[in-house]
């Protein structure tokens, strides 16, 4: 517990975040028509591909013969990259529809 | 210097992210929003490739790191462009599977990292035990991302085989209990690892992978199909909160605003669409819909139903003053949105006022059919959504429902012990005349019988929704 509060303290800025983006997340959200559920979800869902940066880091840090963590992250920026791309494709292909209404 | 660019990358990111979905929310800018992020997403990424850099020295594996992109971004692309728009709602499942999978294989080689000083170093020559010097938060957030990031990822590959019909429902007796027992034993192992530092950690770790695994296929597999888009957005969230882990790890604020906000936007969103089909979230988690509720069927049972022909479905129709079309996943499945726009035309040229009536679950997620109309060239102001639609019923003469079941079954405002009793429905039966498309009399994806279907009013014209369409449409066009 300690601990925990003590990490607190030395990462007062990220605590910050935290709390402000829930807010944010909700604030923004509020008041989204039910038609555009489903287009908002698979934009979100894009938008939580940013792991991939993670993916990126680990890849970018393993040594050269630790193949484990090579092949793990070259697996890991694949899937990120999947859910980036894919997502935001996907997105567009459905937000593309609505364009098209007369 | 360079490292205060990235910060201002990681900026510009954020600020895209929170614009972006915040134009996702209004159909005017939504389309330009998603690019926002987009491109957001784009310039985060690139700034971490080349810029970032830990203790002076700058990342490596470019070769890796560039083809892992190339190849990811290639199968996304081709992926989503291919899927048919009735299958969007499994494709985001699957999207969001690979982000969840992306996070918890983060914190294995993280985990593996922290392993690595372990047969080196310090503990067989001063006999401490190496675990006890791990640093505990750093443990608790990549078990954290572990565990929400499986659980993510299986879930999502359950939701993903349940919407595309791979996977059935499945629920066995004493099911909560044991989702509970994996959860609850999942928790108090990483607990324990955190707080003792056994030296079986490795193993432990291993374990928790597993029983995560286990949690979320568990967890997803008794939910039935209607209930699909809520536990997706769920999901979603989870996967925000488990890329959110990984922003604590590396100390890195795009992820952590990006996880977070999806994180408490998709939680909204979540509770967004109960309300929709005015169901509490733990009724949807724990009620296992369909599931052992066949007995709710078993009321006031069957009855007789009238059949009608095509040609007098179409001299119905066609000298009616307004049409009301409702349109369900049956329509989805046979592809037939665009042949039903053109009945539609079809109607119009005749003189009847044609309008189309969504529920906000039509389809398998909320705005699914608005998006599979739209792609038909069906105009937006023809789209009524439920309160309207409700209001119009009154008014029309003919009802056409094609392929929708739950969403007007009359059981949900009368039968308290349906299992979809209390669900906002669409009031079909105030229309003078309902014509129900569907391909059999087998009842719909909640499992129970519609009692409308057995009204004098009702009558029922079998076959797949597509080949129906094209007949009915050829019978008006000749009257």
């Amino acid at each position: 517990m300690d601990q925990i509060l003590h990490w607190i303290a030395a990462h007062q800025e990220m605590a910050y975040i935290v709390v402000l983006m829930i807010f944010v997340g909700i604030e923004i959200i509020g008041k989204v028509p039910s038609v555009l559920h489903t287009p908002l979800m698979s934009g979100a869902n894009a938008i939580h591909g940013v792991v991939i940066i993670g993916a990126i880091i680990v890849m970018g840090k393993a040594e050269e013969g630790n193949v484990p963590a090579l092949v793990l992250g070259f697996l890991a920026v694949i899937l990120g990259t999947l859910n980036v791309v894919g997502g935001f494709v996907v997105t567009d292909r459905m937000l593309e529809m609505f364009k098209k209404k007369k | 210097m360079e490292f205060n660019i990235l910060v201002f990358c990681y900026l510009i990111g954020s600020v895209t992210f929170i614009l972006g979905l915040k134009m996702l929310s209004n159909p005017a800018t939504a389309r330009k929003g998603n690019l926002v992020a987009a491109a957001g997403m784009a310039i985060a990424i690139l700034g971490t490739i080349f810029l970032y850099e830990e203790g002076g020295v700058k990342l490596g594996n470019y070769g890796w790191i560039f083809s892992a992109l190339v190849i990811g971004s290639v199968i996304g692309t081709l992926m989503a462009k291919r899927v048919q728009m009735t299958a969007m709602p499994e494709m985001v499942s699957l999207f969001n599977g690979m982000g969840g999978a992306c996070a918890a294989l983060i914190s294995v080689i993280e985990f593996r990292h922290l392993m690595h000083g372990y047969d080196a170093a310090t503990y067989a020559s001063n006999g401490s035990s190496y675990f006890s010097s791990l640093d505990g938060t750093t443990m608790l957030i990549i078990f954290l991302g572990l565990i929400i990031g499986s659980v993510s990822f299986s879930g999502s590959m359950v939701a993903w085989g349940k919407l595309n019909g791979k996977l059935k429902d499945f629920a066995f007796p004493g099911q909560h209990i044991i989702n509970l027992v994996i959860l609850v034993l999942n928790l108090a192992i990483a607990t324990f690892v955190i707080v003792a530092r056994p030296e079986e950690t490795p193993l432990f770790f291993y374990a928790i992978i597993v029983l995560s695994l286990l949690y979320g296929l568990f967890f997803v597999l008794p939910i039935g199909g209607a209930d699909m888009p809520v536990v997706i957005s769920l999901l979603n969230s989870f996967t925000g909160v488990a890329a959110a882990c990984g922003g604590f790890l590396y100390d890195n604020k795009v992820m952590l605003t990006g996880g977070i906000l999806v994180g408490a936007a998709g939680t909204l969103l979540t509770m967004l669409m109960c309300k929709a089909m005015n169901r509490s979230l733990s009724n949807v988690l724990i009620g296992s819909f369909g599931g052992g509720n066949a007995a709710a069927g078993a009321g006031p049972q069957g009855g007789t139903y009238k059949e009608i022909s095509l040609s007098d479905a179409a001299v119905v129709m066609g000298y009616a003053n307004k049409v009301m079309i409702v349109p369900g996943y049956g329509l989805a499945v046979a592809q037939a949105q665009h042949i039903c726009h053109e009945l539609e035309k079809a109607l119009e040229a005749k003189g009847v006022e044609v309008k189309y009536a969504i529920h906000p679950v039509a389809g398998r997620m909320p705005g699914h059919m608005n998006v599979l109309l739209a792609e038909a060239d069906v105009s937006y102001e023809k789209l009524l959504e439920m309160e309207v639609a409700n209001e119009e019923f009154k008014t029309s003469d003919v009802v056409l429902i094609l392929g929708a079941n739950d969403v007007v079954n009359p059981a949900a405002k009368s039968d308290p012990s349906s299992p979809i009793y209390g669900m906002p429905i669409l009031e079909v039966e105030q229309a003078k005349h309902v014509i129900v498309n569907k391909r059999s009399m087998k009842p719909g994806y909640a499992g129970i019988e519609n009692q409308l279907f057995f009204q004098p009013k009702t009558s029922m014209l079998f076959g797949d929704a597509k080949k129906a369409l094209q007949d009915l449409l050829a019978e008006i066009r000749s009257i």
